[in-house]
């Protein structure tokens, strides 16, 4: 309908990978890579038309590419029904996708330090924008940290992409041994960085957003919320998110992020709804609360 | 030759029976960008209150087989943002508007009533029955035959009478006839059913409740059946109140059923999750059936089931 927004396309599977413990499954999609920038995502409906799985899955965009008119990779690894089918697609088998979805992350206007935070299969999100970063003169850090070895996506692309790329791992089988957050603090001090782009678990991106804090510079954090339909129209994805009025809404992650400034999300208070969040309980008078009963339809 | 699709609701005449289900598509505005929104019979909104609402903490969802269960909690930007934002963009766009309205009491429903008749281009008001009410310790009002009464007495009251009021009912209530028939003694102009089917997921790995709050509502093509029936039944009791049904239609064919069992238009819920395309897909799959069985006007096909010597014989 729109040059910009997101489109529905039945997409033939081009190769699906297995990467460590990652598959990646690239289709071709022009119309999706042609609208798609960097912190963007797509959902992909599993199980075919008659699916007893009604929900699409989520997935970030982890490259595009001009090959066949246009191609988009995404990461997986195997958690649930839906991914295990995934997992099973072969060359020429079509995908119902959509996208691309979400808010892309900012970019800057000057060539400044960048140093990007991806947790886990977070860090797919990083690669493309790393490119674009580059593209524009950027100085780009890479920090990723995994579980261990196998879970540590494309070391070498990231060594590629980036300036330096520092590794950690929680049992110390790749890099150095401890949490991506223990490392990040130095990256930023050796790189001058003067932004931090971050995608993984939410309490990951809350310390990021705090040792962001620590240096007083910006941070950009791509969030990975659960999601019923990514365009925004069921409400099942929303975080507390501070306004540029100041007012604390309940956002939608799949439309008014999934990249948000991390100081402007209330991380200790995800999972509630803030007592001063617009249109929260005793905003006004609060009604009859408690019980199995309470439950608004919708 | 394409069956003349045009459908009757009360005093108001659509152009197809394929709605979009309130709380599934916002006010349109997300699923224009993947079609043409004045294309379907009309959009049910998200239902409105008068005041924000943040509605309940998450987790919301979580998915269960061939549905989902959510509990969302309304939230929305109350009243006045919607009449100045959500209902001129879908006019704009020559969309159709059917608002939902939800509310805490009787004087809520009344003053949303006022309001929204007051405001240019709304089609028909639908009314969300499956809110608590704080007078009978969070009970919807759908669980009281009496109380929803009173809500439909006070909306239709205060409602442009040339905009027709439909009750939307829930299907887990002691007696929904009764329920339906209360509904139309207060003046309804017709029903909507069925709202979710109350349910709870236990989340495998923490053995708690998916939804936050525990319990939640089942939607998706799981329950069709279940609203299949109820339209039905209800169909059966009132001939003559015109239906919008829904509840898990996924295909034209769904549509048709609900068609068949007495809806006179069908709403399209949870599907536009998974497909955003599913309404004028269904539309044009219903509009393929139809011809295919050589009907000419969709109405023709409106309560066949019952026609049919009803239930088929036990054998
Ligand atoms: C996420 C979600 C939000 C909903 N919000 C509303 C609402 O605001 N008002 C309402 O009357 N029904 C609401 N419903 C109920 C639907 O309109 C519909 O009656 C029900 O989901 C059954 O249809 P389906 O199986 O096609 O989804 C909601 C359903 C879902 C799944
Ligand atoms: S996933 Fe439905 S609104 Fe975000």
């Amino acid at each position: 309908m729109s040059d910009f927004g997101p489109v529905q396309t039945r997409s033939p599977v081009l190769t699906v990978r297995r990467v460590d413990a990652y598959y990646a499954i690239t289709i071709v999609a022009p119309q999706v890579a042609e609208r798609f920038r960097s912190g963007q995502f797509i959902s992909v409906a599993v199980g075919g038309d008659q699916s007893s799985m009604l929900l699409r899955r989520p997935f970030a965009i982890h490259d595009v590419k001009p090959d066949y008119g246009g191609t988009v990779e995404f990461l997986f690894s195997v958690r649930g029904q839906g991914t295990a089918w995934l997992a099973e697609r072969r060359s020429r088998d079509l995908l119902d996708v959509v996208g691309p979805l979400g808010r892309p992350f900012p970019l800057p206007r000057d060539p400044v330090n960048c140093v990007l935070a991806g947790g886990g299969s977070g860090s797919a999100v990083l690669f493309p924008l790393a490119q674009s970063l580059r593209r524009r003169g950027c100085r780009v850090d890479f920090v990723i940290g995994a579980a261990s070895a196998d879970r540590v996506f494309s070391a070498i692309t990231a060594r590629r992409a980036a300036a330096t790329a520092t590794f950690t791992t929680d049992d110390g089988s790749f890099g150095l041994r401890g949490r991506l957050t223990d490392a990040l603090g130095q990256v930023i001090e050796d790189a001058r960085s003067d932004v931090v782009y971050a995608c993984g678990p939410m309490p990951m991106l809350r310390e990021v957003t705090a040792i962001a804090g620590v240096y007083g510079i910006p941070v950009q954090v791509s969030v990975e919320e659960a999601m019923a339909c990514g365009t925004g129209i069921c409400m099942s994805c929303v975080i507390p998110v501070v306004g540029e009025d100041g007012i604390t809404r309940m956002a939608r992650s799949c439309v008014d992020g999934p990249v948000f400034r991390g100081e402007r999300v209330r991380f200790d208070d995800i999972g509630t709804i803030p007592f001063d969040a617009l249109g929260a309980p005793g905003w006004k008078a609060q009604s009859g609360e408690g019980g199995v009963a309470d439950r608004e339809a919708g | 030759m394409s069956p003349d699709m045009r459908t009757r609701l009360g005093r108001v005449e659509l152009d197809n029976p394929v709605l979009a289900a309130s709380g599934c598509a916002g006010s349109g505005r997300e699923l224009a960008q993947f079609f043409d929104i004045a294309r379907i019979g009309a959009v049910v909104t998200k239902s409105v209150m008068l005041e924000p609402h943040a509605g309940r903490p998450a987790p919301r969802m979580a998915e269960t087989p061939s549905g989902m269960v959510s509990a969302i909690g309304l939230q929305g930007p109350g009243v006045e943002v919607f009449l100045q934002r959500d209902l001129p963009w879908l006019m704009s766009r020559g969309g159709r508007a059917v608002v939902s309205v939800a509310g805490s009491g009787v004087a809520e429903y009344q003053e949303l009533a006022r309001r929204i008749s007051g405001a240019e281009g709304v089609e028909m008001v639908e009314i969300n029955l499956s809110c608590p009410n704080p007078a009978a310790q969070g009970r919807h009002f759908a669980d009281d035959a009496a109380e929803a009464a009173r809500i439909v007495h006070a909306v239709r009251s205060n409602t442009r009478s040339d905009i027709p009021v439909f009750a939307k009912l829930a299907p887990d209530v002691p007696d929904l006839t009764a329920l339906a028939g209360a509904c139309v003694e207060a003046h309804a102009d017709g029903l909507s059913m069925i709202n979710s089917v109350r349910g709870m997921a236990i989340d495998p790995r923490t053995l708690r409740p998916a939804v936050a709050g525990g319990m939640g509502g089942v939607s998706g093509p799981a329950i069709r059946p279940i609203a299949v029936g109820c339209v039905y039944e209800v169909h059966t009791a009132f001939p003559d109140v015109p239906i919008i049904g829904m509840g898990g239609v996924r295909t034209g064919a769904d549509a048709l059923e609900f068609l068949a069992a007495g809806a006179s238009a069908v709403a399209v819920g949870s599907v536009n999750f998974s497909d955003p395309s599913a309404c004028v897909r269904i539309l044009r799959e219903l509009e393929e059936a139809l011809a295919e069985r050589g009907v000419s006007r969709v109405a023709e096909v409106v309560g066949a089931a019952h026609r049919n010597g009803g239930a088929a014989p036990n054998r």
